[in-house]
């Protein structure tokens, strides 16, 4: 293995890949013989689509888990960031930029937040992240009861609708932040220093790495790259929608694509490049249910499966290492 | 080198430290010379590691002077004295198993070309630092995971030196590694001393320190109660400024054949994936020691009469009557105790206090002795009586010293009152004084009527405790030897130059 191209990718584990080519060949099968075609323009796009809102809320959920931190309030700054992207703009494209930094500004104070309860006052990642996303569910819920306010149409036009062949722009925009964050990981000190504290937290401190700084920009990213999903979806919905986060169920559905991309919950080991693989197995197994107009019970069972033994076999797998 | 007698690289004066009132260090002189490995010995307590703590800024000293290169310096954290070029190898590793050798060298000090970590740099800076201490072999780009431990040693020794070290400290440097290894850390240690670069090496292994060290200081109380030239000094002496005992009263004095009691354990050709045809009689008042190499299955002779990874051949009975010991929790019913080797991952929970350390077992395999109350005041007996030294019961465990930490586990299963008690290496990182307390405390058990079984690759201590000795070899056991036997026996049983086994 020569030493330029020893970067963490190399380790990526090739199983959430594989998966995917299964998932989708044997997707294919099912649902030509059910007389439909999982490979028109309409079902790659919307499977596109779908995980690129998703894709974004992973890549940075990537980052803090790396860190061996969590992040569950996202599903809340999605949404929150879409109305404040949408009533921001309130349909006019003159106040497109400003909504945008607007909203990103809102999403990375909230990480700073989450950061900083993490670091500075010791809670626990779960917990501090549960009732920060809680917090802004209070609000949502008690300001909002349905959509509000109105993109501006250059976005609904651009990032919303806008493809390249059968590519829509967010999915670029979403292979982009992944290929940041990768090149983060592996090119910079910050990267490096998140994956030591994620490794363990006091071999990081003995050798000198600010630990405390380290995860509160992770978290900061983080919510940045929910922030950037809200304004996707806010073009997408054309509208401020105070559920779509949730409804989404980012929150879980980011970390199950994490998981399945191989990175380790506790942190120290983990691959941008596996997310994106979790996510399109994720965004393709919802495409190949709704062409088969699978049972939405069904769906969620199967969902529940396919993560549990994920993870049951990247266990054994380091179990095996171990031993 | 000694021809112009150097100026001293360190100089520590009157160093004292007093943590919550109690004086951990005391009025310390120590001096360190470029290219001298120094020793530093005492018994676990004495002030080895607060000292070594003091030197490479962890703690401040309230009193006295650190010099270091010829310059008064005061290190408020370990940054600045690793900085100032102090290097530490901690006792345990310091290493990310998922991250690559370089990266895990140049942690916290990339180097960075425009902006960015320069890969090239570190792995040629980290096979630099590789080469230079002999070790040019071991790629940079290898992830540590996949590294024995000699190897991640060396990568931990390379890590402290990365910042032009001219001072490494090194705290039990050899308490992981197998003897082989031992003597490629001993290249190691002599090739930085060639470098000019002064050694202290905190052990509790003897052997090493006279192997390496040109002076040795021994630390008693939180005091240096010496400092002596390695060559003039002799095993015993430097036991005497430790304990002030001589080596020969380590160990209590073996059974009488009248004291032993009826057979309390028997194995009839018992095996598993690790252990063929495993025959053995324990009986009630016998240390029985267990001898062989590293993996020759002697560790997982006691593991499977502790249930822990069970026979799945052979029979075995305890007090005549058979039983299966399918897990630990049916051993210890069956009146069996286990004290793991490796205490810090099977022995203790780190976290907990001392007395729920103490309760573990007795909590969870209610034996029918009185309630909760009634096992509490036991177990407080037992404390007191195996004489542990901590700030108090409720105190996390992880504070205590091995030696501690070792009586804590003792209790723990004294309180259930075996019969049969499985010890695995007793004394491993653990100091002199408390290894002596805790052989007194197996034989007083012998005594008292309880089967022993230790397992122990120190073979003075193997010879010595034992009342009869069964070695190992590739699972089975090669031979028994009689009280009185000699190192040799011993080898040659365990490397198969003797008495191959029938059968």
């Amino acid at each position: 293995m020569s030493g330029a191209l020893s970067l963490p990718t190399r380790r990526t584990p090739p199983g959430v890949f594989v998966a995917l080519v299964l998932t989708l060949a044997i997707g294919w099968i099912v649902v030509t013989l059910d007389g439909g075609r999982l490979f028109s323009v309409p079902t790659t796009v919307s499977l596109l689509h779908v995980a690129a809102g998703l894709g974004l809320v992973a890549v940075g959920q990537t980052l803090v888990i790396v860190g061996g931190s969590l992040d569950l309030s996202v599903a809340f700054v999605v949404s929150l960031s879409t109305l404040v992207a949408a009533e921001t703009m309130a349909g006019d494209d003159g106040a497109l930029l400003p909504a945008i930094g607007l909203t990103l500004a809102v999403s990375a104070t909230i990480g700073l937040v989450n950061g900083l309860l993490v670091t500075a006052a010791r809670i626990n990642p779960f917990i501090a992240t549960v009732g920060v996303g809680l917090l802004l569910k209070g609000y949502l819920d008690n300001g909002y009861d349905g959509p509000a306010g109105k993109t501006a149409p250059a976005l609904v036009q651009g990032l919303g609708y806008q493809r390249i062949g059968p590519v829509p722009l967010s999915f670029l925009l979403l292979l982009a932040v992944a290929a940041a964050a990768w090149f983060v990981l592996a090119r910079t000190r910050f990267g490096h220093h998140l994956i030591a504290v994620g490794g363990d937290p006091e071999v990081a401190r003995l050798s000198g790495v600010r630990g405390s700084r380290v995860l509160v920009t992770a978290h900061v990213l983080c919510a940045l790259c929910a922030g950037l999903a809200g304004v996707y979806l806010a073009g997408r919905l054309g509208a401020g929608a105070p559920r779509v986060g949730t409804e989404g169920l980012y929150d879980l559905e980011s970390i199950a694509a994490v998981v399945l991309g191989g990175t380790a919950l506790a942190g120290g080991r983990g691959s941008v490049v596996g997310t994106v693989g979790g996510v399109l197995l994720l965004a393709s197994m919802d495409a190949i249910f709704n062409q088969l107009e699978v049972d939405v019970f069904f769906k969620q069972a199967i969902r529940g499966v396919i993560i549990i033994a994920a993870v049951a076999v990247y266990a054994r797998r380091a179990m095996r290492k171990a031993s | 080198m000694s021809g112009l007698l150097p100026s001293p690289l360190l100089a520590l004066r009157g160093i004292g430290k007093s943590f919550l009132g109690v004086r951990v260090l005391d009025g310390v002189d120590l001096q360190v010379r470029p290219g001298e490995v120094h020793a530093v010995v005492g018994e676990n307590g004495a002030g080895k590691s607060t000292l070594m703590k003091v030197v490479s800024g962890v703690h401040q000293p309230d009193e006295g002077t650190v010099e270091f290169a010829g310059a008064p310096r005061t290190f408020r954290n370990p940054r600045e004295a690793r900085q100032a070029g102090i290097g530490i190898v901690y006792q345990e590793l310091t290493l990310l198993p998922e991250r690559t050798v370089a990266e895990n060298v140049c942690l916290g000090r990339e180097p960075l070309r425009r902006g960015l970590v320069d890969r090239r740099a570190m792995l040629s800076h980290t096979a630099e630092l590789l080469a230079s201490v002999g070790e040019g072999s071991l790629p940079p780009d290898t992830r540590v995971g996949r590294l024995g431990v000699a190897q991640q040693q060396v990568v931990e020794i390379v890590k402290a030196l990365a910042l032009d070290a001219r001072l490494l400290i090194m705290d039990e440097p050899t308490a992981a590694l197998a003897d082989h290894e031992v003597d490629q850390l001993y290249a190691l240690v002599r090739r930085l001393q060639e470098h000019g670069i002064g050694v202290l090496y905190v052990s509790h292994r003897l052997k090493e320190v006279f192997d390496l060290s040109s002076r040795i200081t021994v630390l008693k109380d939180g005091r240096a109660v010496a400092t002596l030239d390695t060559v003039d000094t002799s095993a015993d002496r430097l036991v005497r400024h430790m304990v002030g005992r001589e080596l020969s009263s380590y160990y209590p004095a073996p059974a009488e054949p009248q004291e032993l009691g009826p057979v309390r354990l028997t194995v009839r050709g018992g095996g598993n994936r690790k252990l063929r045809g495993i025959d053995l009689r324990l009986r009630a008042g016998e240390v029985l020691g267990v001898g062989g190499l590293q993996g020759s299955g002697r560790s997982a002779l006691a593991r499977a009469l502790f249930g822990a990874a069970p026979f799945s051949t052979g029979r075995v009975t305890v007090d005549g009557a058979p039983v299966r010991l399918r897990s630990p929790r049916a051993a210890i019913r069956a009146g069996i105790a286990y004290v793991s080797e490796d205490r810090k991952g099977e022995g203790i929970v780190a976290g907990q206090s001392v007395l729920d350390n103490a309760l573990l077992a007795g909590r969870a395999v209610r034996l029918g002795r009185g309630g909760r109350g009634a096992r509490t005041a036991r177990v407080r007996e037992l404390l007191a009586a195996v004489e542990l030294r901590a700030a108090g019961e409720e105190q996390e465990i992880r504070f205590l010293s091995g030696g501690n930490q070792q009586k804590v586990v003792l209790a723990r299963w004294l309180a259930l009152a075996p019969r049969i008690l499985l010890f695995d290496e007793p004394t491993r990182g653990i100091d002199v004084g408390a290894k002596s307390a805790i052989h007194d405390l197996v034989r007083r058990l012998a005594c008292d009527g309880a089967a022993v079984l230790m397992v122990s690759s120190e073979l003075p201590e193997l010879l010595g405790m034992s009342d009869r000795i069964v070695v190992m070899r590739d699972g089975r056991i090669a031979g028994e030897l009689p009280t009185g036997a000699s190192e040799e026996d011993v080898v040659a049983l365990a490397v198969g130059t003797v008495g191959e086994a029938a059968g």
